[in-house]
């Protein structure tokens, strides 16, 4: 744990305050799985408990998969309504290098044709190595790339963010 | 070291080539069966394919016939979106009297990156694992009367998505046991997964007596076989079992172990039936079973598929 601290959940009502005005009647919010999936089920709660709500894997759209090999299985994609025409609130706790949201749009087309797909996210850390810009980050942070910065959810479903040294 | 016991775990003890389940560990087969839990839900979007094996070609290799089989390979491959290469191997250089390694050393040259392997030898797979290039993975498709592993594995991928967990299980496998590769993989599969009671149920001719060793319990009458069982595993009866003297007639058998609604009765009232196929119906198991509610074998088809993407991917993004 790095003295790095930062308040995920005042970040949090920045970004429900901005998402707010986005939500019509046949809006999805959909949260890339893990740390993306509580927020987009918290914003659900607290916006508009009749959004659709879905989760999204980057797993089998990875364009890391024969370095790292296949992930563990338990991060299925879950779109529990019709993609097709449908505008989309792609929610994410961390943006960096923009490689999941690439994987995460190829997945959601093996489910349709959205009408939109915009995204919403907690913290922008810079370091992008493809053209993807999200429409709204709550915070920009620069980070050393050794470090890792992870969303955390406790018991009591409130955030927190880690920051993790990798090797 | 791992990997020099086991030729199917590189060194990480991660899965690289498939050649039987006998012998991998627990975690394995739990990473298998959660990863197929994900390629399940591909065949419900509207592209029933993901990009994982883009640019990888696999060879289904078959030096013995198994149409079904073959394709259900061929389907999971293609679903990973690998170029699927079948060769009519029996027929072409086998016949011309070129070496099995020969056949591996030119298909190499062809830049394969996977085989998948049915060869009516025992251990064909192993030894085509050992000479291949490092880069090179092995998946058997079934050898001789040793291994079908897929089949394994699709078999408690089925159980576990009915039973959901597998310590309190009591499952009867009924039939030709001593002749088939799928019950060896079944046995192996559930004692790694810690099932409680694995029956054997059969005639005396077709049930070998060193399966107690292992652990299992041998029945040679039906109905007491299953009795109280949670999942029933019938096997095909083989026609050529019949000329050989191990069985008086197809009939016959169908009287003493063929499962009927009758038998099934005796069996927990929610155990499932399951068959690998093809079914011999009226030989070792009847219509209306086969048929009927508790049976779960055309599920079992379409867990295959998704088992054997997840082998394919797994084993693809290990490295030796």
């Amino acid at each position: 744990m790095n003295a790095l601290r930062i308040d995920a959940e005042a970040l949090y009502a920045e970004l429900r305050r901005a998402v707010q005005p986005h939500l019509k009647p046949d809006t999805a919010l959909v949260g890339i799985w893990s740390g993306g999936a509580w927020l987009a089920e918290r914003l659900k709660q607290d916006l508009c408990p009749d959004a659709p709500q879905g989760v999204v894997s980057s797993a089998l759209h990875r364009d890391d998969f024969s370095a790292r090999g296949m992930a563990a299985g338990s991060d299925a994609t879950r779109l529990p309504f019709s993609v097709d025409g449908r505008p989309i609130l792609l929610i994410d706790d961390v943006l960096y290098t923009g490689r999941t949201i690439r994987a995460v749009i190829n997945e959601l087309y093996d489910f349709g044709r959205p009408a939109s797909i915009h995204l919403f996210v907690l913290v922008d850390r810079g370091g992008r190595e493809l053209p993807i810009e999200p429409s709204f980050a709550a915070a920009k942070i620069a980070l050393p790339p050794e470090q890792r910065l992870s969303l955390m959810r406790n018991e009591a479903g409130r955030f927190e963010f880690t920051v993790q040294e990798q090797s | 070291m791992l990997s020099r016991r086991n030729p199917q775990l590189n060194s990480h003890g991660e899965l690289i080539h498939l050649l039987s389940v006998e012998g991998l560990p627990k975690a394995v087969l739990t990473q298998i069966l959660d990863t197929a839990g994900t390629f399940l839900s591909v065949n419900d979007r509207e592209v029933k394919k993901v990009p994982l094996l883009r640019g990888k070609s696999i060879f289904n290799l078959f030096f013995e016939n198994s149409t079904r089989t073959r394709t259900t390979f061929e389907i999971a491959a293609k679903r990973l979106s690998a170029d699927v290469i079948n060769l009519d191997i029996a027929r072409s250089s086998t016949a011309k009297g070129e070496s099995l390694l020969d056949t591996i050393a030119n298909l190499s040259a062809m830049h394969a990156d996977m085989f998948v392997v049915r060869h009516s030898e025992s251990g064909a797979p192993y030894l085509i694992a050992q000479h291949c290039a490092p880069h090179v993975h092995v998946i058997n498709a079934g050898d001789g009367r040793h291994a079908h592993p897929t089949q394994g594995l699709l078999d408690v991928y089925t159980i576990r998505h009915y039973k959901k967990d597998f310590a309190n299980l009591r499952v009867a496998i009924v039939g030709d046991i001593v002749h088939s590769r799928v019950a060896r993989s079944d046995i192996h599969a559930l004692s790694t997964l810690g099932v409680a009671e694995i029956r054997a149920v059969g005639p005396k001719t077709l049930v070998p007596n060193d399966l107690r060793e292992m652990g299992v319990h041998v029945f040679h009458d039906m109905k007491e076989g299953v009795r109280d069982c949670d999942v029933i595993i019938m096997l095909r009866l083989q026609n050529e079992r019949m000329s050989g003297g191990m069985l008086p007639s197809a009939s016959e058998y169908y009287k003493s172990y063929g499962l009927t609604e009758e038998k099934l009765a005796l069996a927990k009232s929610d155990c499932i039936v399951m068959h690998p196929g093809p079914i011999n119906r009226g030989v070792e198991i009847d219509s209306q079973v086969a048929d009927g509610r508790h049976s779960v074998i055309l599920p079992q088809v379409t867990f295959g598929i998704a088992v054997r993407m997840a082998v394919m991917s797994i084993i693809a993004g290990n490295e030796a």
